[in-house]
């Protein structure tokens, strides 16, 4: 009993010593730097400028568009996964490779795309301009931004809920239609309940990305919709100020970790690729 | 046999209808399902062949035969999860072949259960109630009487993954029985259970038949369990219905060497028909009591271990040499080689290994089959300890 403890004690030695340089460190400093001011002494004064309406509004707002992309997500993510849920093995594999794909793709790339497909007169309006349908005006609305969010998360929405789908037993289908059920029956009795894990996986996997992401707006949505994102990389690349950069990223780890409690109370705790 | 007996009490009157329409005395819509000139094939290998089956209203129809014979698909097509290739699948006279199985008035408990796993035992017995209009106290009141039959009382609020297979087998019957259909398919229901809840749970099923008033489909392939509880046995091999009939008729009048091997034991010898009710076997010509075949054909002989008899040598024709003595509890099991061919004798009598011993078989002991395609293919007991070394790894081995 005794020596396989101390083992496994000697075992887990590295991923500990991982765990505090790399995870443990860097949520210290951003402690620090939260609570002290640009000589060092201690101050609350950074997360008291938070309360500030206009860093209040970066704040919401982020908010408001991860909830949105994250939803948007969800309800192309389930159909889709479920679709390919259904496939032969082989036509499963070929679909989640096609939705992986764009993951392989470096973030910036990406992002370039997508500007290159919402602009004025890119690809997307010369498609409905020569289909006869006048043009959109996308590119720097919040559509945009929220558009590129949707683009860049949406495979971590579909992939956990694919993997509890594909997982479904068939049987369960078939017991559920034996007693009475209707298809549409099956789905909201069984196989909604039983992919409720992966669903909450893939809310989690989506919004936090959303909330805290940086870039996607500055590009898509022409420098008009400050996400929080953005502000701390301005305080830290640009305004200099550590501190500041550092009560936001404190307040951004709250609102993560507050919304992954709420979500966790929705998962039944097995399936899904966050636990 | 002595397990056969009691289901003389209780099958009577659709034994009398199954002959009724065997006769065409009685219309055909007697008929409460029937599947008829059913075919099916699984990627090009044929699994149900030109299947002919009918089953009355409150029947208790069995459908036995090894592992892979297609007594599962044919309950799915029943149950509307699988389409013939060929061939109509008829419920009171309708055509259902294409109807999904949510509108079909039949229910299924299926061979590994398929309980669903987010919800409790109460949940889960009360699914087909819940999507009806049945008032909650309604719906209470039923679960708690089903759970009650099974025996599961007090399991309301417990976990379905976590029961025992046996808990969770009687909850899959519970579940499929709340909304009383006018059929119930079971695969092999009983599977998971040990001996003694078995023997109690086929009995609370027959009982549960015959109240309830209810078609049972069952499926196994423990022969005992389908001679004691059916009306109609269904014998498959391979894709094909090898006979049809009461268990008195399968037990006592096997069609072919592979029903009469797959019930029971046997022993199955080369016989030839000399004239209507004098056969010849084992080098010695006995009277029996079949006729109707051509003179001098061949046929397949079978007789039961428990008709033989053991005598003082000289009394009799056929004699042998007794080979192994097994003691099991009721009879010894007695195996004598006669000529080379190794009998199987279940009797009371001790007959010491080494000595010569007479077989006493009387006339209507002795049962005449036509040769079939199985007629090689079971013959005498001279392999009977290795196949039972066999049989014992596959009862271990084959789970499903
Ligand atoms: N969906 C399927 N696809 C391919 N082959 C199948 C399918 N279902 C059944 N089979 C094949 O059909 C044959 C009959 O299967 P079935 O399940 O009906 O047998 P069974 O009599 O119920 O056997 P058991 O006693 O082992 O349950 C088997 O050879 C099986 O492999
Ligand atoms: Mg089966």
């Amino acid at each position: 009993m005794k020596t396989k403890s101390y083992m496994a004690r000697i075992m887990a030695a590295p991923h500990i010593l991982w765990a505090i340089l790399f995870i443990a460190a860097p949520m210290l400093f951003v402690l620090y730097y939260s609570f002290t001011d640009a000589s060092g002494a201690f101050s609350t004064e950074n997360l008291r400028l938070l309360l500030d309406a206009k860093y209040l509004t970066i704040f919401l707002r982020s908010m408001a568009f991860a909830l949105v992309a994250t939803v948007i997500c969800l309800l192309v993510a389930y159909p889709l996964a479920y679709a390919i849920s259904r496939a032969t093995p082989r036509a499963q594999k070929v679909y989640m490779m096609l939705i992986m794909l764009p993951m392989w793709m470096n973030f910036l790339i990406r992002t370039y795309s997508i500007m290159a497909i919402l602009e004025d007169n890119g690809f997307l309006n010369t498609i409905l301009n020569s289909l006869g349908i006048p043009s959109v005006h996308i590119i720097n609305t919040s559509a945009a931004v929220i558009f590129g969010m949707i683009y860049n998360y949406l495979p971590y929405m579909v992939l956990p809920i694919y993997t509890v789908l594909s997982r479904l037993d068939v049987r369960l289908l078939e017991a559920s239609a034996d007693l009475g059920c209707t298809p549409a029956q099956t789905f909201t009795r069984v196989v909604m309940p039983l992919s409720r894990s992966g669903v909450v996986s893939g809310v989690t996997m989506v919004f936090v990305p959303s909330v805290s992401t940086f870039y996607i707006s500055q590009k898509l949505g022409g420098a008009k919709y400050d996400l929080i994102g953005d502000s701390i990389e301005r305080q830290f690349q640009s305004a200099y100020n550590y501190n500041l950069g550092a009560a936001m990223s404190l307040v951004l780890m709250v609102i993560i970790l507050i919304s992954m409690a709420i979500m966790n109370r929705y998962s039944d705790g097995e399936g899904g690729l966050v636990a | 046999m002595f397990f056969v007996m009691n289901s003389q009490f209780y099958c009577g009157f659709n034994r009398y209808k199954r002959m009724c329409i065997n006769s065409k005395k009685m219309e055909k819509n007697e008929k409460l399902i029937e599947l008829r000139g059913i075919t099916k094939e699984f990627d090009g290998t044929p699994v149900l062949t030109d299947l002919n089956l009918y089953i009355l209203d409150k029947e208790f129809v069995t459908l036995l035969g090894p592992s892979g014979c297609g007594k599962t698909t044919t309950l799915r097509l029943i149950g509307g999860f699988e389409t013939p290739d060929k061939g109509d699948v008829f419920f009171e006279g309708k055509r259902i072949t294409d109807l999904p199985p949510y509108k079909r008035p039949v229910n299924t408990v299926f061979q590994k259960y398929a309980l669903f796993p987010h919800l409790n035992v109460y949940e889960n017995v009360a699914f087909a109630l819940r999507l009806g209009k049945v008032a909650e106290k309604e719906i209470a009141r039923r679960v708690k009487e089903m759970l009650k039959i099974v025996n599961l009382e007090g399991f309301e609020r417990r976990n379905v993954e976590k029961l025992s297979g046996g808990q969770q087998q009687r909850v899959a019957i519970a579940r499929a029985l709340v909304n009383q259909p006018r059929v119930l398919l079971l695969d092999e229901p009983l599977g998971a259970l040990d001996l003694k809840l078995r023997k109690d749970m086929q009995v609370e099923l027959k009982k549960i038949q015959q109240r309830m008033g209810i078609t049972f489909v069952y499926v196994t392939h423990d022969q005992e369990e389908a001679l004691s509880m059916s009306d109609t046995v269904v014998v498959m091999d391979n894709g094909v219905i090898q006979q049809i009939g009461t268990p008195e008729d399968i037990y006592n009048e096997p069609k072919n060497a592979f029903v009469a091997d797959f019930i029971g034991e046997s022993n199955i010898l080369d016989g030839i028909m000399h004239a209507d009710k004098l056969v010849e076997f084992s080098g010695h010509t006995l009277e029996c009591v079949d006729g109707g075949f051509e003179k001098d054909e061949p046929v397949d002989v079978v007789i039961r271990p428990e008709d033989v008899d053991i005598v003082p040598l000289g009394s009799v024709p056929i004699h042998g040499v007794v080979n192994t003595v097994t003691f099991k509890g009721v009879h010894y099991e007695i195996i004598v080689d006669v000529q080379g061919f190794k009998w199987m004798v279940q009797t009371t009598d001790y007959a010491a290994p080494g000595t010569e011993v007479g077989l006493r078989i009387l006339p209507d002991e002795i049962h005449i089959m036509k040769k079939s395609k199985y007629s090689d293919l079971y013959g005498d007991y001279s392999t009977y300890f290795d196949e039972m070394d066999k049989s014992g790894a596959e009862a271990t081995g084959d789970e499903n």
